[in-house]
Protein backbone atom coordinates (compact mmCIF):
# COMPACT_ATOMS: atom_id res chain seq x y z
CA UNK A 1 0.00 0.00 0.00
CA UNK A 2 1.13 3.38 -0.87
CA UNK A 3 1.84 5.90 1.93
CA UNK A 4 -0.22 8.64 2.75
CA UNK A 5 -0.05 11.45 5.10
CA UNK A 6 -2.38 11.46 8.14
CA UNK A 7 -2.04 12.84 11.71
CA UNK A 8 -1.17 10.92 14.58
CA UNK A 9 -4.59 10.55 15.39
CA UNK A 10 -5.64 9.51 12.19
CA UNK A 11 -3.66 7.15 11.47
CA UNK A 12 -4.27 5.65 15.06
CA UNK A 13 -8.04 5.79 14.32
CA UNK A 14 -7.54 4.18 10.64
CA UNK A 15 -5.55 1.63 11.64
CA UNK A 16 -7.66 0.33 14.88
CA UNK A 17 -10.18 0.11 11.98
CA UNK A 18 -7.86 -1.91 9.79
CA UNK A 19 -7.16 -4.02 12.90
CA UNK A 20 -10.82 -5.19 12.85
CA UNK A 21 -12.01 -2.80 15.71
CA UNK A 22 -15.44 -2.07 14.98
CA UNK A 23 -17.07 -0.39 17.86
CA UNK A 24 -15.62 2.44 19.51
CA UNK A 25 -17.32 5.19 22.17
CA UNK A 26 -15.43 8.08 23.71
CA UNK A 27 -15.83 11.79 24.58
CA UNK A 28 -13.53 14.52 22.41
CA UNK A 29 -10.82 16.01 24.46
CA UNK A 30 -7.76 17.52 23.06
CA UNK A 31 -5.36 15.88 22.09
CA UNK A 32 -7.00 13.38 20.95
CA UNK A 33 -10.27 14.35 19.36
CA UNK A 34 -8.87 13.99 15.71
CA UNK A 35 -9.93 10.38 16.90
CA UNK A 36 -13.02 10.91 17.07
CA UNK A 37 -13.69 13.14 14.41
CA UNK A 38 -12.32 10.14 12.16
CA UNK A 39 -14.20 7.92 13.17
CA UNK A 40 -17.54 9.51 13.61
CA UNK A 41 -17.51 9.03 9.48
CA UNK A 42 -15.22 6.33 8.44
CA UNK A 43 -16.89 4.17 11.04
CA UNK A 44 -19.90 3.85 8.98
CA UNK A 45 -18.31 3.47 6.06
CA UNK A 46 -16.75 0.09 7.49
CA UNK A 47 -20.39 -0.75 8.82
CA UNK A 48 -18.61 -0.20 12.50
CA UNK A 49 -20.63 1.40 15.43
CA UNK A 50 -19.52 5.03 16.58
CA UNK A 51 -20.63 6.46 19.75
CA UNK A 52 -20.36 9.50 21.47
CA UNK A 53 -20.26 8.81 24.69
CA UNK A 54 -22.50 11.34 27.36
CA UNK A 55 -18.89 11.08 29.02
CA UNK A 56 -15.51 8.89 29.28
CA UNK A 57 -17.28 6.42 31.66
CA UNK A 58 -19.93 5.87 29.45
CA UNK A 59 -17.82 5.22 26.44
CA UNK A 60 -15.37 3.16 28.97
CA UNK A 61 -18.05 0.95 30.02
CA UNK A 62 -19.84 0.54 26.56
CA UNK A 63 -16.50 -0.86 25.45
CA UNK A 64 -16.49 -2.96 28.05
CA UNK A 65 -19.70 -4.38 27.03
CA UNK A 66 -18.59 -4.66 23.40
CA UNK A 67 -15.69 -6.20 24.55
CA UNK A 68 -17.65 -9.32 26.52
CA UNK A 69 -19.77 -10.01 23.29
CA UNK A 70 -16.24 -10.34 21.20
CA UNK A 71 -15.92 -7.14 19.42
CA UNK A 72 -12.50 -5.37 19.37
CA UNK A 73 -13.29 -2.47 20.78
CA UNK A 74 -11.40 0.99 20.98
CA UNK A 75 -11.87 3.93 23.28
CA UNK A 76 -9.50 7.18 23.70
CA UNK A 77 -8.81 10.33 26.12
CA UNK A 78 -6.41 11.84 27.45
CA UNK A 79 -5.22 13.39 30.82
CA UNK A 80 -8.37 14.08 32.97
CA UNK A 81 -11.04 12.04 30.70
CA UNK A 82 -8.07 9.18 31.14
CA UNK A 83 -8.40 9.03 34.73
CA UNK A 84 -12.04 9.05 34.58
CA UNK A 85 -11.65 5.86 32.70
CA UNK A 86 -9.47 3.98 35.73
CA UNK A 87 -12.56 2.35 37.34
CA UNK A 88 -13.60 0.77 33.94
CA UNK A 89 -10.40 -0.67 33.21
CA UNK A 90 -10.28 -2.11 36.40
CA UNK A 91 -13.40 -3.50 35.39
CA UNK A 92 -12.71 -5.04 32.29
CA UNK A 93 -9.34 -6.61 33.96
CA UNK A 94 -11.75 -8.32 37.06
CA UNK A 95 -13.84 -9.27 34.03
CA UNK A 96 -10.92 -11.12 31.89
CA UNK A 97 -12.12 -8.81 28.51
CA UNK A 98 -10.20 -7.49 26.11
CA UNK A 99 -9.80 -3.55 24.43
CA UNK A 100 -8.05 -0.79 23.90
CA UNK A 101 -7.54 2.20 25.70
CA UNK A 102 -5.62 4.81 24.20
CA UNK A 103 -4.15 7.82 26.26
CA UNK A 104 -3.15 10.64 24.25
CA UNK A 105 -1.02 12.06 26.90
CA UNK A 106 -1.23 15.68 28.04
CA UNK A 107 0.77 17.93 30.26
CA UNK A 108 -0.39 18.48 33.62
CA UNK A 109 -2.16 17.60 36.59
CA UNK A 110 -5.54 18.20 37.22
CA UNK A 111 -6.79 19.76 34.08
CA UNK A 112 -3.55 20.45 33.01
CA UNK A 113 -3.08 21.68 29.61
CA UNK A 114 -3.14 20.71 25.67
CA UNK A 115 0.47 20.76 24.98
CA UNK A 116 2.30 17.09 24.86
CA UNK A 117 3.19 15.85 28.47
CA UNK A 118 4.47 12.31 29.36
CA UNK A 119 3.45 12.50 32.85
CA UNK A 120 0.92 9.84 33.18
CA UNK A 121 3.59 6.99 33.33
CA UNK A 122 2.56 5.95 36.94
CA UNK A 123 -0.80 5.79 36.33
CA UNK A 124 -0.28 3.94 33.05
CA UNK A 125 2.20 1.45 34.17
CA UNK A 126 0.68 0.53 38.23
CA UNK A 127 -2.48 0.01 37.41
CA UNK A 128 -3.73 3.37 36.88
CA UNK A 129 -7.44 2.18 38.77
CA UNK A 130 -8.12 0.46 42.44
CA UNK A 131 -6.87 -3.22 42.97
CA UNK A 132 -4.17 -5.25 41.94
CA UNK A 133 -3.36 -5.24 38.23
CA UNK A 134 -1.38 -4.53 35.82
CA UNK A 135 -2.33 -4.21 31.89
CA UNK A 136 0.27 -4.12 29.05
CA UNK A 137 1.01 -0.69 27.67
CA UNK A 138 2.77 -0.01 24.42
CA UNK A 139 4.36 3.46 23.81
CA UNK A 140 4.78 4.49 19.75
CA UNK A 141 7.38 6.78 18.84
CA UNK A 142 6.11 7.61 15.54
CA UNK A 143 2.96 8.13 13.35
CA UNK A 144 3.96 4.68 11.83
CA UNK A 145 4.25 3.20 15.21
CA UNK A 146 0.77 4.33 15.96
CA UNK A 147 -0.87 2.47 12.89
CA UNK A 148 0.94 -0.70 13.84
CA UNK A 149 0.60 -0.82 17.09
CA UNK A 150 -2.98 -0.94 17.17
CA UNK A 151 -3.17 -4.14 15.40
CA UNK A 152 -0.50 -5.58 18.05
CA UNK A 153 -2.66 -4.26 20.77
CA UNK A 154 -5.61 -5.99 19.77
CA UNK A 155 -3.85 -9.01 19.52
CA UNK A 156 -1.87 -9.45 22.94
CA UNK A 157 -5.50 -7.99 24.19
CA UNK A 158 -7.09 -11.07 23.39
CA UNK A 159 -4.20 -13.30 23.69
CA UNK A 160 -4.36 -12.66 27.65
CA UNK A 161 -8.11 -11.65 27.48
CA UNK A 162 -6.76 -8.03 29.21
CA UNK A 163 -6.87 -4.55 28.32
CA UNK A 164 -4.28 -3.41 26.23
CA UNK A 165 -3.06 0.42 26.86
CA UNK A 166 -1.45 2.55 24.46
CA UNK A 167 0.76 5.48 25.50
CA UNK A 168 0.61 8.24 23.05
CA UNK A 169 1.52 11.89 23.31
CA UNK A 170 0.38 15.31 21.95
CA UNK A 171 3.57 15.46 20.10
CA UNK A 172 2.52 12.05 17.78
CA UNK A 173 -1.08 12.41 18.21
CA UNK A 174 -0.82 16.18 15.96
CA UNK A 175 2.37 15.68 13.51
CA UNK A 176 1.25 14.69 10.59
CA UNK A 177 4.02 11.78 8.84
CA UNK A 178 3.96 9.37 5.73
CA UNK A 179 2.37 6.38 7.21
CA UNK A 180 1.69 2.88 5.44
CA UNK A 181 -1.85 1.63 7.19
CA UNK A 182 -1.22 -2.04 7.55
CA UNK A 183 -4.16 -4.51 5.63
CA UNK A 184 -7.40 -4.61 6.21
CA UNK A 185 -8.12 -8.01 8.59
CA UNK A 186 -11.62 -9.19 9.55
CA UNK A 187 -12.42 -10.04 12.78
CA UNK A 188 -15.02 -12.49 13.60
CA UNK A 189 -16.40 -12.19 16.71
CA UNK A 190 -18.23 -15.20 17.07
CA UNK A 191 -14.46 -17.26 17.26
CA UNK A 192 -14.16 -17.33 20.97
CA UNK A 193 -15.83 -19.58 23.43
CA UNK A 194 -16.57 -16.92 26.15
CA UNK A 195 -18.03 -14.54 24.94
CA UNK A 196 -21.64 -14.31 25.47
CA UNK A 197 -24.81 -13.74 23.16
CA UNK A 198 -27.47 -14.79 24.33
CA UNK A 199 -28.04 -18.32 25.52
CA UNK A 200 -30.14 -21.14 23.72
CA UNK A 201 -32.16 -23.21 26.23
CA UNK A 202 -30.12 -26.15 26.96
CA UNK A 203 -26.90 -24.98 25.75
CA UNK A 204 -23.99 -23.92 28.36
CA UNK A 205 -24.27 -20.33 29.90
CA UNK A 206 -21.98 -18.71 30.05
CA UNK A 207 -20.58 -15.79 32.30
CA UNK A 208 -19.06 -12.09 32.02
CA UNK A 209 -18.29 -11.89 35.72
CA UNK A 210 -16.58 -9.50 38.12
CA UNK A 211 -14.83 -11.88 40.19
CA UNK A 212 -14.66 -15.74 39.10
CA UNK A 213 -15.66 -17.63 42.28
CA UNK A 214 -15.72 -20.76 40.40
CA UNK A 215 -12.37 -21.29 39.06
CA UNK A 216 -10.78 -24.16 40.69
CA UNK A 217 -7.81 -22.15 40.84
CA UNK A 218 -8.02 -18.39 40.67
CA UNK A 219 -4.91 -17.15 42.16
CA UNK A 220 -2.82 -19.82 40.30
CA UNK A 221 -4.71 -18.17 37.45
CA UNK A 222 -3.68 -14.60 38.10
CA UNK A 223 -0.34 -15.45 39.03
CA UNK A 224 0.61 -17.32 35.94
CA UNK A 225 -1.40 -14.68 33.66
CA UNK A 226 0.69 -11.43 34.97
CA UNK A 227 3.61 -14.37 34.52
CA UNK A 228 3.64 -14.88 31.23
CA UNK A 229 2.44 -10.73 30.24
CA UNK A 230 5.86 -9.70 31.91
CA UNK A 231 7.37 -11.76 29.17
CA UNK A 232 6.30 -9.60 26.63
CA UNK A 233 9.18 -7.11 27.07
CA UNK A 234 9.80 -4.87 23.67
CA UNK A 235 12.31 -2.45 23.52
CA UNK A 236 14.59 -0.85 20.86
CA UNK A 237 18.66 -0.23 21.88
CA UNK A 238 20.86 2.28 20.04
CA UNK A 239 24.64 1.77 21.01
CA UNK A 240 24.15 0.61 24.39
CA UNK A 241 26.95 -2.04 24.35
CA UNK A 242 30.03 0.17 24.81
CA UNK A 243 27.85 3.48 26.26
CA UNK A 244 28.94 5.23 29.33
CA UNK A 245 25.66 7.03 30.16
CA UNK A 246 22.66 5.47 28.46
CA UNK A 247 19.66 7.20 27.87
CA UNK A 248 16.23 6.34 28.24
CA UNK A 249 13.20 7.09 26.85
CA UNK A 250 10.03 5.96 25.28
CA UNK A 251 7.93 7.80 22.98
CA UNK A 252 8.56 11.61 21.75
CA UNK A 253 11.34 11.57 23.89
CA UNK A 254 12.96 8.42 22.22
CA UNK A 255 13.30 10.19 18.91
CA UNK A 256 15.12 12.74 20.46
CA UNK A 257 17.01 10.93 22.25
CA UNK A 258 18.30 8.61 19.09
CA UNK A 259 19.54 12.31 18.17
CA UNK A 260 21.44 12.93 20.77
CA UNK A 261 23.47 9.24 20.72
CA UNK A 262 24.53 10.67 17.53
CA UNK A 263 25.37 14.24 18.12
CA UNK A 264 27.49 13.20 21.60
CA UNK A 265 29.20 10.38 19.63
CA UNK A 266 30.32 13.32 17.00
CA UNK A 267 31.82 14.90 20.29
CA UNK A 268 33.28 11.87 21.44
CA UNK A 269 30.69 11.25 24.30
CA UNK A 270 30.01 7.26 24.33
CA UNK A 271 25.54 7.67 25.08
CA UNK A 272 23.75 4.67 24.34
CA UNK A 273 19.77 4.31 24.45
CA UNK A 274 17.17 1.74 25.93
CA UNK A 275 14.07 2.73 24.17
CA UNK A 276 10.98 1.17 25.93
CA UNK A 277 8.44 -0.18 24.11
CA UNK A 278 6.40 -1.33 26.66
CA UNK A 279 6.28 0.19 29.29
CA UNK A 280 4.87 -2.74 31.30
CA UNK A 281 6.15 -4.83 31.47
CA UNK A 282 8.92 -2.52 31.76
CA UNK A 283 12.00 -4.05 29.16
CA UNK A 284 14.26 -5.48 32.21
CA UNK A 285 16.08 -7.61 29.64
CA UNK A 286 17.51 -4.41 27.80
CA UNK A 287 19.60 -3.34 30.39
CA UNK A 288 21.55 -6.77 30.21
CA UNK A 289 23.17 -4.82 27.00
CA UNK A 290 24.37 -2.11 29.11
CA UNK A 291 27.37 -3.53 29.56
CA UNK A 292 29.78 -0.60 29.49
CA UNK A 293 27.41 1.81 31.71
CA UNK A 294 28.42 3.97 34.39
CA UNK A 295 24.82 5.92 34.53
CA UNK A 296 21.64 6.02 33.48
CA UNK A 297 19.69 9.06 32.63
CA UNK A 298 15.84 8.98 31.52
CA UNK A 299 14.75 11.44 29.69
CA UNK A 300 11.05 12.33 29.90
CA UNK A 301 8.50 15.19 29.66
CA UNK A 302 7.48 14.98 33.32
CA UNK A 303 9.16 16.83 36.85
CA UNK A 304 9.22 13.66 38.84
CA UNK A 305 11.25 11.22 36.67
CA UNK A 306 8.79 9.01 37.02
CA UNK A 307 10.63 6.06 34.93
CA UNK A 308 13.30 6.27 37.06
CA UNK A 309 11.65 3.76 39.50
CA UNK A 310 11.57 0.95 36.70
CA UNK A 311 15.01 1.66 35.72
CA UNK A 312 16.63 1.47 39.27
CA UNK A 313 14.71 -1.74 39.44
CA UNK A 314 16.37 -3.45 36.21
CA UNK A 315 19.98 -2.25 37.35
CA UNK A 316 20.14 -2.27 40.88
CA UNK A 317 21.59 0.32 43.52
CA UNK A 318 25.04 -0.21 41.63
CA UNK A 319 24.45 2.83 39.63
CA UNK A 320 23.60 6.87 39.48
CA UNK A 321 19.88 6.84 37.90
CA UNK A 322 18.87 10.32 37.26
CA UNK A 323 16.46 12.32 35.35
CA UNK A 324 16.45 15.21 32.55
CA UNK A 325 13.03 16.43 32.37
CA UNK A 326 11.02 18.54 30.54
CA UNK A 327 7.51 20.02 30.93
CA UNK A 328 6.02 22.27 28.14
CA UNK A 329 8.54 21.50 25.87
CA UNK A 330 9.71 18.38 24.14
CA UNK A 331 13.62 17.65 25.05
CA UNK A 332 16.32 18.63 23.38
CA UNK A 333 19.60 17.35 22.95
CA UNK A 334 21.93 19.96 24.04
CA UNK A 335 20.26 20.28 27.31
CA UNK A 336 20.32 16.23 27.35
CA UNK A 337 23.86 15.93 26.50
CA UNK A 338 24.99 18.68 28.87
CA UNK A 339 23.36 16.94 31.92
CA UNK A 340 25.20 13.53 30.68
CA UNK A 341 28.11 14.93 30.93
CA UNK A 342 27.52 16.54 34.49
CA UNK A 343 26.62 12.93 35.73
CA UNK A 344 29.94 11.58 34.29
CA UNK A 345 31.46 14.56 35.80
CA UNK A 346 30.39 13.48 39.23
CA UNK A 347 31.25 9.83 38.75
CA UNK A 348 35.00 10.95 38.34
CA UNK A 349 36.91 7.87 36.82
CA UNK B 1 19.42 18.24 0.54
CA UNK B 2 20.00 16.16 3.57
CA UNK B 3 17.72 18.21 6.26
CA UNK B 4 15.70 20.90 6.05
CA UNK B 5 13.23 22.45 8.54
CA UNK B 6 10.70 25.15 7.68
CA UNK B 7 8.96 27.36 9.12
CA UNK B 8 5.25 28.77 7.80
CA UNK B 9 3.48 31.51 9.40
CA UNK B 10 1.18 33.97 8.80
CA UNK B 11 -2.67 34.85 9.36
CA UNK B 12 -5.45 31.83 9.47
CA UNK B 13 -6.63 31.94 5.99
CA UNK B 14 -3.39 32.93 4.16
CA UNK B 15 -2.93 29.29 3.22
CA UNK B 16 -0.03 28.84 5.32
CA UNK B 17 -1.03 25.17 7.05
CA UNK B 18 -1.66 24.13 3.20
CA UNK B 19 1.74 25.28 2.03
CA UNK B 20 3.62 23.32 4.68
CA UNK B 21 1.49 20.23 3.40
CA UNK B 22 2.75 21.18 0.13
CA UNK B 23 6.02 20.52 0.90
CA UNK B 24 5.85 17.48 2.77
CA UNK B 25 3.52 16.11 -0.09
CA UNK B 26 6.35 16.84 -1.78
CA UNK B 27 9.37 15.24 0.15
CA UNK B 28 7.38 11.85 0.41
CA UNK B 29 6.43 11.40 -3.18
CA UNK B 30 11.10 12.02 -3.26
CA UNK B 31 10.77 9.02 -0.87
CA UNK B 32 12.18 11.16 2.04
CA UNK B 33 10.80 11.47 5.76
CA UNK B 34 8.63 14.39 6.71
CA UNK B 35 7.23 16.13 9.69
CA UNK B 36 4.85 18.37 9.69
CA UNK B 37 3.42 19.87 13.19
CA UNK B 38 0.59 22.47 13.39
CA UNK B 39 0.45 24.91 16.82
CA UNK B 40 -2.68 23.70 18.07
CA UNK B 41 -4.78 24.89 20.64
CA UNK B 42 -7.32 27.83 21.11
CA UNK B 43 -6.49 29.65 18.43
CA UNK B 44 -9.36 32.17 17.07
CA UNK B 45 -10.11 33.04 13.18
CA UNK B 46 -7.90 35.59 12.12
CA UNK B 47 -5.29 34.90 14.53
CA UNK B 48 -2.02 33.37 14.02
CA UNK B 49 -1.27 29.72 11.92
CA UNK B 50 1.87 28.24 11.83
CA UNK B 51 3.56 24.83 11.57
CA UNK B 52 6.93 23.59 11.69
CA UNK B 53 8.38 21.11 8.82
CA UNK B 54 11.06 18.92 8.32
CA UNK B 55 12.19 17.01 5.38
CA UNK B 56 14.88 14.95 5.43
CA UNK B 57 16.99 11.89 3.87
CA UNK B 58 17.82 10.63 7.41
CA UNK B 59 15.38 10.06 10.41
CA UNK B 60 13.55 13.31 12.00
CA UNK B 61 14.10 13.57 15.96
CA UNK B 62 11.73 16.60 17.36
CA UNK B 63 8.87 17.81 15.84
CA UNK B 64 10.11 21.42 17.24
CA UNK B 65 12.39 23.47 15.35
CA UNK B 66 14.90 25.56 17.39
CA UNK B 67 16.75 26.98 14.14
CA UNK B 68 14.69 26.63 11.01
CA UNK B 69 16.80 26.98 7.13
CA UNK B 70 13.49 28.59 5.69
CA UNK B 71 11.19 31.48 7.36
CA UNK B 72 7.98 31.27 5.36
CA UNK B 73 6.26 34.50 6.62
CA UNK B 74 2.67 35.70 5.36
CA UNK B 75 2.74 38.78 7.39
CA UNK B 76 4.59 40.94 10.28
CA UNK B 77 3.93 39.44 13.36
CA UNK B 78 5.34 36.10 11.95
CA UNK B 79 8.31 38.33 11.26
CA UNK B 80 8.10 39.48 14.35
CA UNK B 81 8.21 36.17 16.28
CA UNK B 82 10.46 33.58 14.51
CA UNK B 83 13.33 36.01 12.84
CA UNK B 84 15.23 35.91 15.30
CA UNK B 85 15.11 32.21 15.46
CA UNK B 86 16.50 31.43 11.83
CA UNK B 87 19.54 29.66 10.87
CA UNK B 88 22.42 32.27 9.80
CA UNK B 89 22.49 32.30 6.21
CA UNK B 90 19.38 30.84 6.25
CA UNK B 91 16.03 32.04 4.45
CA UNK B 92 13.50 34.31 4.90
CA UNK B 93 10.69 34.82 2.63
CA UNK B 94 8.45 38.02 3.15
CA UNK B 95 5.17 38.82 1.84
CA UNK B 96 5.92 42.30 0.46
CA UNK B 97 2.32 43.24 0.21
CA UNK B 98 1.34 43.54 3.28
CA UNK B 99 4.92 44.05 5.59
CA UNK B 100 6.21 47.53 5.36
CA UNK B 101 8.78 48.33 2.97
CA UNK B 102 11.23 50.25 5.44
CA UNK B 103 11.24 47.43 7.43
CA UNK B 104 14.81 45.94 8.57
CA UNK B 105 16.35 42.51 8.57
CA UNK B 106 18.36 40.91 10.31
CA UNK B 107 22.26 41.20 8.32
CA UNK B 108 23.58 37.50 8.39
CA UNK B 109 20.30 35.92 6.79
CA UNK B 110 19.10 36.13 2.78
CA UNK B 111 15.70 38.33 2.48
CA UNK B 112 13.36 37.58 -0.85
CA UNK B 113 10.58 40.10 -0.68
CA UNK B 114 7.36 39.24 -3.07
CA UNK B 115 4.22 40.40 -3.16
CA UNK B 116 2.48 37.72 -2.91
CA UNK B 117 -0.93 38.69 -2.02
CA UNK B 118 -1.40 41.41 -4.70
CA UNK B 119 -0.02 38.78 -7.15
CA UNK B 120 -2.79 36.13 -6.37
CA UNK B 121 -4.77 39.08 -6.74
CA UNK B 122 -3.17 39.94 -10.75
CA UNK B 123 -3.91 36.24 -11.26
CA UNK B 124 -7.26 36.45 -10.29
CA UNK B 125 -6.29 33.77 -7.44
CA UNK B 126 -6.79 35.48 -4.02
CA UNK B 127 -6.14 32.38 -2.38
CA UNK B 128 -3.34 31.21 -3.88
CA UNK B 129 -0.82 34.17 -2.16
CA UNK B 130 0.76 30.93 -0.50
CA UNK B 131 1.66 29.51 -3.92
CA UNK B 132 3.36 32.59 -5.05
CA UNK B 133 5.47 32.40 -1.90
CA UNK B 134 6.29 28.45 -2.57
CA UNK B 135 6.89 29.86 -5.95
CA UNK B 136 10.21 31.98 -4.58
CA UNK B 137 10.86 29.19 -2.18
CA UNK B 138 11.65 26.63 -4.48
CA UNK B 139 13.86 29.78 -6.95
CA UNK B 140 15.72 30.59 -3.44
CA UNK B 141 16.49 27.44 -2.34
CA UNK B 142 17.96 23.99 -3.04
CA UNK B 143 14.92 22.02 -1.37
CA UNK B 144 13.20 21.01 -4.48
CA UNK B 145 13.98 22.26 -7.70
CA UNK B 146 11.24 24.61 -9.32
CA UNK B 147 9.79 22.21 -12.07
CA UNK B 148 9.31 19.29 -9.64
CA UNK B 149 7.84 21.53 -6.90
CA UNK B 150 5.63 22.60 -9.97
CA UNK B 151 4.74 19.33 -10.46
CA UNK B 152 4.06 17.92 -6.65
CA UNK B 153 1.35 20.78 -6.45
CA UNK B 154 0.00 20.29 -9.37
CA UNK B 155 -0.17 16.31 -8.07
CA UNK B 156 -1.73 17.91 -4.78
CA UNK B 157 -4.75 19.19 -5.63
CA UNK B 158 -5.38 16.89 -8.35
CA UNK B 159 -5.39 14.47 -5.33
CA UNK B 160 -7.71 16.13 -3.43
CA UNK B 161 -10.29 16.57 -6.58
CA UNK B 162 -9.41 20.18 -6.86
CA UNK B 163 -7.65 19.39 -10.23
CA UNK B 164 -9.83 22.14 -11.70
CA UNK B 165 -7.87 25.10 -9.70
CA UNK B 166 -4.64 24.16 -10.91
CA UNK B 167 -4.34 26.18 -14.17
CA UNK B 168 -4.95 29.55 -11.72
CA UNK B 169 -2.66 27.85 -9.22
CA UNK B 170 0.57 27.27 -11.66
CA UNK B 171 -0.08 30.83 -12.49
CA UNK B 172 0.73 31.53 -9.15
CA UNK B 173 2.87 29.72 -8.49
CA UNK B 174 4.94 30.82 -11.76
CA UNK B 175 4.44 34.37 -10.91
CA UNK B 176 6.40 33.64 -7.27
CA UNK B 177 9.83 31.34 -8.88
CA UNK B 178 9.62 35.54 -11.14
CA UNK B 179 9.77 37.04 -7.82
CA UNK B 180 7.36 39.59 -9.00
Amino acid sequence: MAKVLLKGNEALAEAALAAGCRFYSGYPITPQTEILEYLSWRMEEVGGEFIQAESELAGINMVLGAAAAGARALTTSSGPGFSLKQEGISYLVAADLPAVIVDVMRIGTGLGDIAQGQGDYWQLTRGGGHGDYHTLVLAPASVQENADMMAEAFDLAEKYRHPVLIASDAAIGQMIEAVEIPEFKEHDINKFDWTIKGCKKGTEQRKIQNVYYTHPDYEGYLTEKYRQMEQEQRYETVQVEDAELVLVAYGISSRVCRETVEIAREEGLKLGLIRPITLWPFPVKAFEEAKAARAFLTVEMNILGQMMDDVKLAVGSGYPVDHYGSIFEIPESDGIIAKAKEMLKKEGK
Amino acid sequence: MAKKEIICAGFGGQGVLTAGMLLINAGMEQDKNVLFYPSYGSEMRGGTAKCTVKISDGLIASPISKQPDILFTMNTPAIDKFEERLKPGGLLLVNSSIVPEDRTYREDIKVVKVPATDIAAEVANPKGANLVMLGALAAHSDLFSVEYMETAIVSFFEKKGKGKFNEKNVACYRRGVEGK
